[in-house]
């Protein structure tokens, strides 16, 4: 019964990959060749590429410095610069570039697109290095020392290659978070994929350009996972002594302390302040265009109903998967869980393009309903639920359900009064983590969202698309406001906080 | 093992909760209708229809061809009744798959001939100039190219905004394409993919063209005038000029309003339609802040706008306009 639930789930996943592939087999060789070798896709190729690599370097590079800066050394108020580090992620990228090229028009170029989007990016590197060079024994450093090495080479022989895991994972997010990007890119008039398939969309609705179009994103999406498991390689690092690692002793940054410290106030002014201080000029600026409250509650509660939703129907889902990877080890719970993340690497216009197309052609009673929308947040956000609850089978021993059954009780008993509650605070974590991003999911909500059917996201866009931007301020700021609680809890563990 | 039954359970209900979350507000009283023209035009326009009729309306909005390619996937089953455009192409799209249902004669004669296609299956409702915007301090007026044809030429490179992936743009090509033949507009298109600086609207067109990005872009006229209505808060050092002559880029773009032929309620949808073409919904837009033009027979637009007739437009037939050719040559050139 698990098994067949934790299958249709991966199904489901899989659903947006499985149409892209029978869509090109469908179309041939002829079409694809017409639709996809043509001057255009090369354009947004080099577009797409020269972006994801030049972010992925800069987020590296900034999360590499501010991750030792705040982890190892003497820098000053480390707790302090460790929340306001994190803190960029409760401004989702849109809501980044709205702020940015409201007041600076003049940054829709390459340059600029690297700089908004790696502002909102780089804590997605910065977070997993802070955790992992916590997690770093010192012991192994100081007997490198010991025999001979300096400090740099200290940090590139010792250091990186026990945080290569945590970079590479850090960089695939930032990666695989651009190839999705449609909101931010859109204002900047920088045209990726991702924009070119909503230009298509909008011209053709699901035509053969749009769809060839997100084939050859899934591909780059493909390629980026591959790549990174063979960059991850096997080698694994980990203590294997008795006994507990000793704290660090941070290194003293004298001289530095002064640059340092200026440095950090800058990329947190640009990252934090900045977004914040353009959307507090909006809503003043805008303030004497009446704020229509009427319009933003009905709004925001359209918005929380819906993520309420997602979230119960996400964590749901993935329940029957989070189990069995725990319970039932082997290669087919691996194999079904992996194919979750597969699903949701594939980008949210991907996601929503198959959606829309089944749900017209094969069951068109769905069509434009709120089931489909629902399922499209499942398969975009289901990893965030299905690996707190993981985390939380593999902290529930089989015993008490095991004792529970010698003293009588029987199987849905047992579930509802010995794992359920077990299980409660790993479900709700990932509940919260997909309520979260659905708040401020905009690209897939554009496609799918049924007839009158508006969410912060949405009225947001229409409004700073129509280059309103005192109207839009108001849905940003509620944006804002939702997302920073799940900001500073992350930022409270960040070794568990990370999920996607 | 236990069968976790609470699961099933939970995945029941929340499935079940979508359905009636969905099944909400598909009452019999209620038209849907798709629209894809400015939101606050078509609510201005239609309001009090439901205190005269009791009709109930709910409107999905969204872009020209994304709706019109819509209805045509939907076919049969669309949900939607009636079929509101900002732009003529998108309309004729649908009617050529057959989906409209022929118009109320009564309704068609409330609006001029020019308006409406031969087909009498939709009917316009508002209609709009196209225009060229400048920034004076950019560019002298008598410097500004003759025909919008010449924005092409090579002189033009990195010097014009367009909104590459909008319906307005998109029924310019059109009329470029109705008026030049495929060859022509391929040509021109080809130029402007080297020339045009792409933006995402109408809006970002002016706003950069004010501020000076681009001395020129090709926009309709209303964007311009109803930023001067507030006082020109985006396009204040941006002016507009018109090509007359019947030149391509004198085109006049019809708003159409349409019945489905799959509709379960087409009597109110034929209301709909005949009063968004009535008098007093014709004499709210000509006093609305939209200033886009009506189209009502004897109805005078907006003050502040110089009569259509004078305008000098090409002659169109808005009923044989060819959008899926126009996405297939913007492809082809690289433009979308």
């Amino acid at each position: 019964m698990t098994l067949a639930l934790a299958v249709a789930v991966a199904a489901l996943a899989l659903l947006p990959l499985g149409y892209i592939a029978w869509y090109t087999a469908d179309i041939g060789w002829t079409g694809v060749r017409e639709l996809v070798f043509r001057p255009r896709v090369g354009e947004l190729l080099w577009n797409t590429t020269r972006l994801v690599v030049g972010t992925v370097a800069c987020c590296a590079v900034l999360g590499l410095a501010a991750a030792w800066l705040v982890a190892r050394s003497s820098v000053p108020g480390r707790r302090v610069w460790h929340v306001l580090l994190v803190a960029p992620l409760a401004v989702p990228a849109f809501v980044n570039s709205y702020a940015w090229i409201s007041l600076l028009p003049g940054l829709d170029t390459y340059a600029g697109a690297l700089l908004v989007v790696t502002l909102s990016y780089f804590p997605f590197v910065y977070l997993p290095l802070a955790a992992a060079f916590r997690g770093l024994d010192p012991a192994l450093e100081e007997t490198a020392r010991g025999l001979g090495l300096s400090g740099w080479a200290v940090f590139l022989r010792v250091q990186l290659p026990q945080l290569r895991v945590a970079l590479l994972g850090g960089s695939l997010l930032v990666a695989l978070h651009l190839l999705a990007e449609f909101g931010a890119l859109q204002m900047l008039r920088y045209p990726t994929f991702t924009t070119a398939i909503y230009d298509q969309y909008r011209a053709t609705f699901n035509g053969p350009g749009a769809t060839m179009l997100a084939g050859v994103l899934v591909l780059l999406c493909l390629v980026l996972l591959v790549a990174e498991l063979r960059l991850r390689g096997r080698r694994g690092y980990a203590r294997t002594g008795r006994g507990a690692a000793r704290p660090v002793r941070p290194v003293a940054l004298r001289a530095f302390t002064g640059p340092v410290l200026l440095g950090l106030a800058v990329l947190v002014a640009l990252a934090l302040l900045v977004p914040l201080g353009s959307l507090g000029y909006w809503m003043v600026a805008g303030a004497d265009a009446a704020l229509d409250w009427a319009a933003l509650a009905g709004t925001t509660g359209t918005t929380l109903a819906l993520a309420a939703a997602a979230a119960a129907a996400t964590t749901a889902l993935a329940l029957p998967t989070g189990w069995l990877a725990v319970r039932a080890r082997g290669r087919l719970s691996t194999l079904l869980e992996r194919s979750t993340y597969l699903g949701s690497a594939v980008p949210g216009i991907v996601v929503a393009l198959a959606l829309v197309t089944l749900s017209v052609r094969v069951t068109p009673w769905l069509y434009q309903t709120m089931p489909v929308l629902l399922a499209a947040y499942a398969i975009l956000f289901l990893p965030r639920a299905i690996v707190t609850v993981r985390a939380a089978v593999e902290q529930t021993a089989p015993l008490y359900d095991d004792v529970a059954a010698s003293l009588g009780s029987s199987a849905g008993d047992r579930l509802r009064r010995v794992t359920l509650p077990l299980l409660a605070p790993g479900i709700g974590a990932g509940a919260a983590l997909v309520f979260l991003a659905v708040v401020t999911e905009l690209t897939a909500t554009l496609l799918l969202a049924p007839t009158g059917t508006t969410t912060l996201a949405t009225a947001f866009w229409s409004a700073s698309s129509a280059l309103d931007y005192g109207a839009a301020a108001p849905y940003a700021v509620v944006m804002v406001l939702l997302s920073a609680p799940a900001t500073v809890l992350l930022s409270s563990d960040a070794r568990r906080g990370l999920t996607t | 093992m236990t069968r976790p039954r609470r699961v099933i359970a939970a995945l029941v209900s929340t499935l079940g909760a979508g359905v009636v979350l969905a099944g909400c507000g598909s009452d019999d009283d209620v038209l849907t209708v798709y629209s894809a023209q400015h939101e606050s035009l078509v609510r201005t326009m239609l309001e009090g229809f439901t205190e005269e009729t009791g009709i109930e309306l709910e409107f999905r909005d969204a872009n020209d061809s994304e709706l019109a390619n819509q209805i045509v996937q939907e076919g049969d089953a669309s949900p939607a009744d009636v079929f509101l455009t900002e732009n003529s192409p998108a309309i004729d799209v649908v009617d050529q798959a057959g989906l409209l249902a022929p118009l109320d004669q009564a309704t068609l004669d409330q609006v001029g001939e020019a308006y409406r296609p031969s087909s009498g299956n939709w009917v316009g409702f508002a209609a709009r100039s196209t225009a060229l915007i400048y920034n004076p301090s950019e560019i002298a007026e008598e410097e500004l190219p003759a025909s919008m044809l010449d924005l092409a030429d090579p002189a033009w490179q990195g010097r014009v905004g367009i909104a590459a992936g909008g319906a307005d743009f998109q029924a310019i090509v059109s009329a470029v394409l109705a008026l030049e033949g495929e060859d022509a507009t391929r040509e021109w298109l080809t130029g402007l993919q080297r020339n045009a600086e792409i933006y995402a609207s109408n809006t970002a067109i002016m706003k950069a063209v004010d501020e000076g990005e681009v001395p020129v872009g090709i926009t309709y006229h209303y964007y311009w005038f109803r930023d001067q209505a507030q006082n020109g808060l985006i396009g204040d050092d941006a002016a507009l000029h018109y090509f007359r002559n019947q030149d391509p880029g004198a085109f006049v773009s019809v708003s159409g309003a349409g019945v489905l032929a799959s509709s379960d309620q087409k009597e109110q949808a034929q209301r709909l339609v005949e009063y968004l073409t009535g008098a007093a919904a014709q004499e709210r837009l000509a006093d609305s802040s939209a200033l886009e033009y009506a189209v009502g027979t004897g109805i005078a637009s907006a003050d502040a706008l110089p009569p259509l007739q004078e305008l000098q437009a090409p002659e169109v037939d808005p009923g044989d306009l060819d959008a899926p050719l126009v996405t297939e040559l913007m492809q082809e050139v690289g433009l979308l």
